[in-house]
């Protein structure tokens, strides 16, 4: 699995560089790198559905964010860290190490054992049950279709605040002027 | 401890989003760190899916008999699967407040934007 600590090396080595870099349009790219690279390890863990979720997911994020970032004459100005929150980042990290050391003591299945107690049901059922060659597919559309209800429901949410948030008509004029 | 390294890294990851949220002024570095921090808890829960030597959670006529035992977790995978896509949903609602703060006040510095002091 050393191709794996390879890809999370970079993927932790792009997170550092889009958090400390000074150009915004430079961070934004190593956030694409971060996840093309998440993509790349999804397939690694077996995962082909997510991995292509995630690289499509990736290209929509990095050019929303890129629509952001461009044409705003800024987009290099260091704008630098909060003192007092840089204080509470240090002391909610080493909570979370903390936590996780102990999780990591508490008896979690080492990685490559999953524990399957409940999961174990649907690679054994899911071709009588359903007849979906894959069994992603079938724990989605059929199994738990109706997360997959809820989960159209938050995009379409998210579509309608979206367009709530960046409507053109009915501001007012002075809101207006400012835009763009 | 070598069993649990991915995990760590993971939490590495998460560590570095959770930095940029919490230690940022630019509106859009926040913004990258929820995205690192979302991608580094998706990672985690595929993680915990993964089985040593097994196969994708696919059957197939063509690749041979796969036994329904040796396949990784399928579970984690299709709840991940809706997380990215929520995860999305979010962030581009994220930025679209991000580019009306940016019209309203013309800055991405929170510590500017005098409405939103707390």
């Amino acid at each position: 699995m050393i191709e794996l600590y390879v890809l999370l090396g970079l993927m932790i080595a792009g997170a550092v560089i889009a958090v400390e870099v000074k150009n915004l349009l430079s961070a934004v790219v190593a956030v694409g790198v971060v996840g093309l690279g998440l993509s790349v390890v999804f397939l690694l863990l077996k995962a082909p559905d997510v991995a292509l979720t995630q690289l499509v997911v990736e290209i929509a994020a990095v050019i929303l964010l890129i629509r952001a970032t461009l044409h705003r004459d800024i987009a290099s100005k260091f704008l630098g860290n909060r003192p007092f929150g840089a204080f509470v980042a240090f002391i909610f990290l080493v909570l979370t190490t903390y936590a996780g050391v102990l999780i990591f003591k508490s008896g979690m299945p080492p990685f490559g054992e999953p524990l399957m107690a409940v999961s174990r049901f649907y690679p054994l059922n899911a071709l009588e049950g359903t007849g979906a060659m894959n069994v992603v597919t079938s724990v989605i559309l059929d199994y738990r279709a109706y997360d997959t209800l809820g989960e159209a429901t938050v995009l379409f949410t998210a579509v309608v605040g979206v367009l709530t948030v960046m409507r053109k008509m009915g501001r007012k004029k002075d809101l207006q002027e400012n835009d763009e | 401890m070598n069993a649990y390294m991915p995990y760590v890294l993971c939490l590495v990851l998460f560590c570095i989003g959770i930095f940029a949220i919490l230690s940022k002024k630019n509106i859009i570095k926040i913004i990258l760190g929820i995205i690192i921090a979302e991608y580094a808890v998706n990672l985690f829960l595929v993680m915990v899916a993964y089985k040593a030597g097994g196969r994708a959670a696919i059957f197939s006529p063509n690749r041979g008999e796969i036994l329904p035992e040796v396949m990784v977790d399928p579970l984690p995978h299709a709840l991940v699967l809706t997380s990215i896509v929520i995860g999305l949903a979010t962030t581009a609602f994220m930025i679209a407040l991000a580019i009306r703060l940016y019209g309203k006040y013309g800055t991405f510095d929170i510590t500017r934007m005098r409405e939103l002091r707390g």
